[in-house]
């Protein structure tokens, strides 16, 4: 009965100052909508990046030079085409294997110009990585073997450069260098941040020859079975050591690559979310300050509930339930707005984000906690309220 | 009738406060005794520590010395939630500026004290509703404070204190806010109820007159009671009050006053000094209160607040000693 009453009142009170109390809830509703948006669009970002790594390809084993931390320098890499052919042995299957030699280049036709990637790569590339075509042929062994100036365009870089014309069969200038073009690649948006439709397949001899350069950058490996694709790696990288002892390469996987991203996305989200965070507890001291001023308008109330037999728990616990309630209707309003945020943005820019439950259930609770840690100070001040000065309050 | 335990029994009971580290004594040494069905009055000027005894009375506050019983328990031996169980049972307090929530409706605000012992709703509202009838809002249950008179709201604030059936009413000032008519009302419907449920009605109050109805009168100063209508009738310094009970005059009334329908409701004026106050009772074959409830309706409003000051002092003085024989 007593508990039953505490809502009553404490509801009563809410709805008796509904301006003073929407305002004390907005800097709640702030703190909750922008801890839940911001939760959401790292959360959505991490889910899109996941995605794309997973979508480069199954079973991918990766090998550069140096190693793969964050905060490490890149390291010129060494590597040459020998060195892949060492891989395929490794491996047992040529086709498992694909090459990159990639750099920046501006690509022409007639008066249109588009500043691009350029990647040497070899034949296998669709096989191990996930690459479809829309129009013409991939490059073949042949191509590769041979040097031959047809490239594979992207589209983006097809729409840039082609956008009222097919481009099959026709020349693009690769840095002063004329192509042929032979094939479109399907549109496949974008990827750790990376425009993966702004980039031009030629055999990996041609761009070396491009740049007057023997090196690849890194070899990619489709490993055979999930299972030992660890111990592949360890045996390339072996391999390679054995090779270039001067070097230290690392085989990476996806799992790893997912692994570091995913820390660093955590921790961006981590700070994002601490950041909206300060403005939830500044919303807390607005509660407590404004509990306060309702205890000593209500001193009246206090002192007449304390006549009559209200003991100072009573007391104690009608205010805390004011100021909870302030905290978790401002919370609950806070998810509303928030997810309604969150899933605007998702729908209407280039920023993904994602709701998860266990950011709306942490919302919820530091709400409703922040309403307990901020009214505790003015619940116990009335609870103690010495009855004679009370009643005697203007 | 010596036999019936104390309301109140206060014995040599002192209150100190602490002002900025100057201490102040508000209560020297004060001793009463208050038995069910008393009506007491007590008066003083500002500063005698009439408020601090009331305080201490209705357990709102402790006292820094003495012995204080309330309803058979040393307040002294109490926590806090204990003190708030003692005010809850036994006390029932009518404050001068009404103190009545607002927003809340007349049975809201009379169920309150209700509240606090658990009761159900459903109980509290039959309860709060029953008690309103009997202060004469019957009608207006649902009313909230600003929807009515000051006359009303102090009913529903007697209602409120009478609810839980206390064995003391401590009345503070109860007609201070009134104009004189609506105050002599509510006055009588103290004493009505006073006489019909056998509470001890204890009232501070400025008006002689007032005090002068009342069936005993306790009169401060400097932190002291002076006088005591029912200790100086038996020619005992007000400090002794252990030997009170079976001599006093609250003790023989304390019977008949509990039985309303008894007689005219204020036994102690069973001996004519009482004529005045119980003729204001509506049940009663007196030539008095025939006039009086003729006058019960506005005209006698206007008419009373010229009699005020002439006749009913001269009553009151004729009547307290009247009071005393009895």
């Amino acid at each position: 009965m007593r508990v039953a009453e505490a809502w009553r009142v404490a509801l009563d009170a809410l709805r008796a100052n509904r301006l003073r109390s929407s305002l004390t809830m907005l800097g709640v509703i702030i703190g909750v909508a922008s801890v839940v948006l911001l939760v959401a669009i790292g959360t959505g970002t991490k889910q899109k990046v996941e995605q794309q790594v997973e979508g480069l390809g199954s079973n991918l084993l990766l090998v550069v030079p140096g190693k793969i931390e964050v905060g490490t320098a890149p390291v010129v890499s060494p590597l040459t085409l020998k060195d892949a052919e060492a891989v395929s042995r490794v491996v047992g299957d040529p086709q498992r294997v694909a090459v990159t030699v990639a750099s920046g280049a501006t690509a022409r036709a007639g008066a249109r110009s588009d500043f691009t990637t350029v990647q040497g790569v070899l034949e296998t590339t669709p096989t191990v990585f996930t690459r479809t075509l829309a129009r013409g042929r991939y490059l073949t062994g042949t191509d590769v073997d041979t040097s031959r100036r047809v490239a594979v365009l992207g589209d983006s870089v097809a729409r840039a450069l082609f956008p009222d014309r097919d481009p099959l069969g026709q020349q693009v200038t690769l840095a002063g260098v004329r192509f042929r073009v032979i094939g479109v690649f399907a549109p496949l948006g974008q990827s750790l941040g990376v425009d993966r439709d702004d980039e031009v397949h030629v055999p990996v001899t041609a761009a070396q020859r491009l740049w007057g350069t023997q090196r690849v950058d890194g070899i990619a490996v489709k490993a055979p079975d999930r299972e030992r694709i660890d111990e592949l790696g360890e045996r390339i990288v072996a391999e390679l050591n054995r090779r270039h002892p001067d070097t230290e390469f690392s085989a990476v996987t996806q799992q790893q690559i997912l692994g570091v991203l995913g820390d660093i996305l955590g921790v961006l989200t981590g700070v994002l979310a601490a950041i909206a965070g300060i403005s939830l507890l500044v919303g807390g001291v607005g509660v407590s300050n404004i509990m306060l001023v309702s205890v000593r308008e209500r001193t009246r109330e206090i002192g007449l509930r304390k006549a009559v037999g209200a003991r100072p728990r009573d007391i104690g616990v009608q205010f805390l339930l004011e100021a909870v309630l302030l905290t978790t209707i401002g919370g609950l309003t806070g998810m509303a707005l928030g997810v309604g945020t969150a899933l605007l943005v998702d729908a209407l820019s280039p920023i993904p984000a994602a709701i998860t439950w266990w950011s709306l259930a942490l919302a919820f609770g530091v709400s409703a906690a922040v309403g307990i840690v901020f009214g505790v100070v003015p619940a116990q001040r009335a609870g103690r309220l010495d009855p004679v000065v009370a009643l005697r309050a203007e | 009738m010596s036999d019936t335990p104390p309301a109140i029994e206060a014995v040599d009971v002192s209150r100190t406060y602490q002002l900025d580290g100057v201490s102040v004594e508000a209560l020297r040494g004060v001793s009463l005794t208050v038995r069910p069905g008393d009506y007491v009055a007590l008066v003083g000027p500002s500063g005698s520590g009439k408020s601090t005894l009331m305080h201490l009375l209705g357990g709102l506050d402790r006292p820094t010395g003495g012995r204080l019983v309330l309803g058979g328990r040393d307040v002294n031996a109490l926590s806090p939630p204990e003190m708030a169980a003692l005010r809850n049972e036994t006390i029932g307090f009518v404050f001068q500026a009404f103190h009545l929530l607002p927003r809340t409706s007349a049975v809201e605000n009379v169920a309150l004290p209700l509240v606090y012992r658990g009761m159900s709703a459903r109980q509290r509202r039959e309860r709060a509703a029953a008690m309103l009838g009997r202060v004469g809002l019957g009608h207006r249950l649902d009313h909230r404070p600003n929807q009515m008179s000051g006359g009303e709201q102090q009913r529903v604030a007697i209602a409120r204190a009478l609810v839980t059936e206390p064995t003391v009413l401590l009345a503070d000032e109860p007609t201070g806010n009134l104009d004189s008519v609506t105050g002599a009302a509510v006055l009588e419907l103290l004493e009505r109820l006073n006489a019909e449920s056998g509470v001890a009605l204890v009232m501070v109050t400025h008006d002689q007159e007032v005090a002068a109805r009342a069936a005993r009168r306790i009169t401060m100063r400097d932190g002291v009671v002076v006088a005591d209508s029912a200790a100086e009738r038996h020619d005992r310094p007000p400090s002794v009050d252990h030997g009170r009970p079976e001599t006093l005059v609250p003790a023989p009334s304390a019977e008949p006053r509990s039985v309303s329908g008894n007689g005219p409701g204020h036994p102690s004026g069973g001996s004519g000094g009482a004529a005045g106050a119980t003729g204001r009772l509506p049940h009663e074959p007196d030539p008095h209160r025939a006039e009086v409830d003729m006058r019960e309706p506005d005209p006698r409003r206007a008419k009373a607040d010229m009699r005020e000051p002439g006749p009913r002092g001269a009553e009151v003085d004729t009547r307290e000693p009247g009071d005393g024989v009895a």
